[in-house]
């Protein structure tokens, strides 16, 4: 088997895992959770697609661009959760009906 | 692909599966910063060592602790209510390990022809070519990016501290 393949399923199946947390999930930390999977598996496409064509510094460039932009996601989203949870006093996605038509 | 390759591959995805699947947060927020070291192994195995130094650092250390404080300044849920709400939890992820294993199982087995056009090497340049020349404008967004993290976290805490008291 082509070992881009092999690469591809596994990131695929991260994917999935991410995609499911965020949905599955009914607690605002856990859904975060879930985001960080989801940037792990496009992680694993980029260093995969610079290792099979041999360039391996543009996808360095690009996962550390991708970190800096996780990075900052997640900073701005955990303070936002925190004011959430300031505000209703729990994580839970249930208690977010404040715009709720 | 060396069999090691494919061992760390299994246990980044059951990394990532067990940070979803487990019950407490901070098992997850560990079981997270776990799949970010799986991941910078299988970049220095892929030569990519400068974005794994970054992955381990930041990933594996930066956003773990973020994680780690975020979940100690909001209240842990009791146990009783650990066990009220871990039936109804169950029965949300349940469905997980077999989507993955299908979706794992139907792909690998797949027989798709990867007609991938390798081209030959030409590394022109190293890392940092590509991240102060090749990619000035990006270079720009980055700072954009991380400007607006800082003031969006700057006017969030602001008005934390002002409803506070």
């Amino acid at each position: 088997m082509h070992l881009i393949w092999i690469f591809f399923v596994y990131a695929i199946v991260l994917f999935v895992i991410g995609f499911y947390c965020i949905l599955a999930t009914l607690n605002l930390v856990r859904a975060l959770i879930g985001i960080e999977i989801l940037m792990k598996a496009v992680t694993l496409l980029i260093i995969i697609a610079g290792y099979a064509s041999g360039r391996t510094s543009l996808s360095q460039a690009l996962v550390i661009t991708l970190i800096v932009v996780e990075t900052v996601l997640i900073a701005v989203a955990m303070g936002i959760v925190l004011s959430v949870y300031k505000h209703t006093k729990s994580l839970d996605t249930k208690n977010l009906t404040n715009l709720k038509g | 692909m060396a069999v090691i390759d494919e061992l760390i591959l299994l246990m980044l995805a059951a990394s990532a599966l067990w940070t979803v699947m487990t019950r407490s947060l901070l098992r997850s927020a560990i079981g997270l910063a776990l799949t970010s070291a799986m991941l910078a192994i299988l970049m220095f195995r892929l030569n990519n060592p400068f974005a794994a130094v970054f992955e381990l650092s930041v990933c594996a250390g930066l956003i773990s602790a973020l994680f780690f404080c975020i979940i100690t300044i909001t209240e842990p849920l009791t146990p009783e209510k650990v066990r009220e709400e871990a039936g109804a939890r169950f029965g949300r992820f349940l469905y997980l390990p077999v989507i993955v294993l299908i979706v794992g199982l139907v792909l690998r087995f797949l027989t798709v022809k990867v007609d991938v056009k390798i081209p030959a090497l030409e590394e022109i340049a190293d890392v940092r070519y590509y991240l102060w020349a090749y990619r000035q404008l990006d270079l720009i967004g980055q700072i954009i990016i991380l400007l607006c993290g800082v003031f969006g976290i700057v006017i969030l805490l602001k008005e934390l501290r002002k409803k506070g008291g």
